[in-house]
């Protein structure tokens, strides 16, 4: 197959998914990325980093992750049958740990001494933290002041883990502003440093090895709905932020076109209030962070303030591989607001004895909206990126309930 | 080649290049300090554009950007500025330095026709290099503006033939690896990088980032033939705006310092 009949072979050579990736950074940084680039393309194919990753996947992250029936969501609903892969239950509570083994497996075999790393929710933060501590490496994590309030927990988780935060006191204070900082971070120390990039953004290599790595969930759900339904699902759903956890279980799916896909961004308050972080709906192509795509802008190409209850999905730029996929049709993207993204957190609560992660919280929101129009012999499944715990704070306070009194 | 960047560089002495954010604090204080800077002995001017996420850039200019769209400082706006330089000066290069994405958003083409109305020399695009560049640097060449190539502690021999073959102007080395306004030390590196460049280009090689004392300008001098002065200008500027000094006091603080850094009384 080449490039052009197959959704699964970008990038091209230079990192580009159609119109979308590449790699935009200052020339100090050009040398180290095509070196990590280099050194990812030999040990993608290594079989001892592949062993020891699946090793580690296994035993330290508890790979493979179930694939759950949602029975009683499912009856409640009255649509198509669900199952969510539960991700959630991976060690640390999220996806993000299946990257960050195989980034950080990397660095080791490229001699680097120091791993710095952005955070927004923090899990992309724990997980980094998590590894750097398996692996005896001091640990730089940014982190928007912002986020450092609204996530506490997992401020103090990663300083349980012996990584050092700092907080990003420019901009929005949140994630774009903490990415920013990193970069700023390995631009200055660029010899001894690996950034461990936390989603499928970046300039080249990252929206790709990132998203390698995180293919893993959806080879797995193949395997796993094979066995329990003897076909291909009918729709895959996930959030998304920068869009890792959707990539990741997409991409083994993508040239099954009997297969549809929806990711879901973040409306915020609604796209019309312009508090939001649909870069899809609401931005235009544009160039941040090392890589070209869809970004929230304003008329004179300067970047705009995100908006989300969910600090996961609170950043003005998408992977380019979505932006790619979005401008092929291939998924199909909505959004849903803060609100509807609460009322699915508490409804999956109750009914499931699952406390979603805000993030997944918003696929599910739209599951409820389309899982009842779909016929019962239909399969869905949702990826739960992520669990909820870190995120009570921020519901009890939007529920204007006192958690500690 | 630009006749103007040209010029300047035919005779022998050192250059003293500097920066200021486009807007900073506003635009009218821009346009005087601007109107000034060749009075105080400035060959080249840098003009930065402001961007909302500037990742090369320390907190001094991270700040300047901020204040200028504050003011909504925008493409056009940095345009008019340059126009009304070029108004009564016709000699001193204008260097415009940025982001890409407000130059993309803009349009490449128009952001070229535009440069060239307003009497832009040269571009420095922090964040586009080039494997990403070509459409945007074959338009600048047709009409006379100069891609002022960055040069960096990490370039490697065979990147800097890369980079030498589009190369015209003059070069910008950056002496350190980090952001700008950081502390630069290590001047033997630098001078050895400068050597092995020159062996290879005619061009002229300036050298930016983290110079702020006469005595590192003076060291530069040796082997380079001009040098960038961008936050240490910036910072008087921020200082002078915090203390809600007048434009006249601005002005004054940037020629004591410039005269400070050229040795001159």
């Amino acid at each position: 197959m080449n490039i052009k009949n197959s959704f699964k072979n970008w990038p091209d050579e230079s990192g580009f998914f159609g119109n979308f990736g590449g790699r935009y950074v200052a020339e100090t940084l050009m040398p180290l990325i095509k070196d990590v680039e280099k050194n990812y393309n030999i040990y993608c194919k290594d079989k001892n980093f592949i062993n020891e990753l699946d090793y580690y996947l296994k035993n330290f992250v508890g790979r493979p992750s179930p694939l759950y029936y949602a029975e009683r969501i499912t009856k409640d609903l009255g649509g198509g049958k669900i199952y969510f892969k539960r991700d959630e239950l991976n060690h640390t509570g999220a996806h993000k740990i299946n990257n960050c083994l195989g980034q950080i497996l990397l660095a080791k075999r490229m001699g680097k001494k120091r791993i710095i790393a952005e955070t927004g929710a923090g899990q992309h933060g724990v997980a980094v933290a998590t590894v750097c501590a398996l692996f005896n490496l001091p640990c730089i994590i940014y982190m928007g002041s912002k986020d450092i309030t609204r996530q506490s927990p997992n401020v103090f988780r990663m300083k349980l883990l012996g990584a050092k935060v700092i907080a990003v006191d420019t901009g929005s204070r949140s994630l774009k502003d903490a990415m920013n900082e990193a970069l700023r971070d390995w631009v200055t120390n660029v010899k001894n440093t690996f950034y461990i990039i936390g989603t499928v953004a970046g300039p080249h290599p990252y929206p790709k090895m990132v998203r390698d790595f995180q293919s893993i969930i959806g080879k797995e759900v193949k395997e796993q709905i094979f066995k329990k339904e003897k076909k291909m699902p009918d729709l895959l759903i996930a959030c998304i932020g920068g869009g890792s956890n959707a990539i990741g279980l997409f991409y083994d799916f993508l040239d099954n076109k009997e297969v549809k896909m929806i990711a879901v961004e973040a409306a915020g308050l609604g796209i019309k209030s312009g508090k939001h972080a649909s870069s899809l709906s609401g931005g235009k192509p544009g160039v941040l962070h090392g890589n070209k795509t869809y970004l929230l802008q304003t008329k004179s190409g300067q970047i705009k303030e995100a908006h989300s209850i969910s600090a996961g999905l609170d950043y003005p730029g998408i992977g380019p591989e979505h932006a790619f996929l979005f401008e092929q049709k291939r998924v199909n993207y909505v959004s849903v607001t803060d609100e509807e993204a609460i009322k699915a957190f508490k409804y999956c609560s109750k009914l499931e004895g699952i406390i979603p992660a805000l993030e997944p919280s918003h696929a599910l929101a739209h599951l409820i909206k389309v899982a009842p129009k779909m016929n019962k012999n239909k399969i869905i499944v949702m990826n739960m990126c992520g669990r909820g715990d870190k995120d009570i704070f921020t519901v009890a306070e939007k529920l204007k309930v006192k958690i500690n009194e | 080649m630009n006749n103007r960047i040209k010029n300047v560089f035919l005779t022998k002495k050192k250059k003293l290049i500097t920066f200021i954010t486009a807007g900073d604090p506003n635009l009218n204080y821009s346009k005087k300090i601007l109107d000034n800077l060749p009075k105080y002995g400035v060959d080249i001017m840098e003009i930065g554009m402001p961007f909302s996420d500037p990742m090369a850039d320390g907190p001094t200019i991270q700040l300047a950007s901020a204040r200028a769209i504050k003011k909504k400082v925008n493409l056009n706006k940095v345009f008019d500025l340059c126009k009304y330089v070029r108004k009564t000066n016709k000699k001193t290069p204008i260097i415009l330095m940025g982001y890409y994405n407000p130059i993309l958003h803009f349009g490449n083409s128009k952001f070229i026709n535009e440069c060239k109305k307003s009497g832009v020399d040269g571009l420095i695009i922090v964040d586009l290099q080039p494997e990403n560049d070509k459409n945007l640097f074959e338009l600048a060449q047709r009409n006379k503006i100069d891609f002022i190539r960055l040069i960096t502690p990490t370039t490697t021999t065979k990147r800097l033939n890369e980079i030498l073959l589009n190369a015209s102007g003059f070069l910008y080395y950056v002496s350190i690896t980090g952001v700008t306004g950081a502390k630069l030390k290590d001047f033997k590196n630098v001078e050895q990088s400068i050597k092995q460049i020159k062996k290879k280009t005619k061009l002229p090689i300036v050298v930016g980032f983290g110079i702020k004392t006469k005595e590192q300008v003076k060291k530069i001098f040796r082997f380079a033939d001009g040098v960038v002065i961008g936050s240490s200008i910036v910072e008087i500027i921020e200082k002078k705006v915090n203390n809600n000094s007048k434009i006249k006091n601005i002005l004054l603080g940037i020629k004591k310092f410039l005269n400070e850094i050229r040795n001159k009384k």
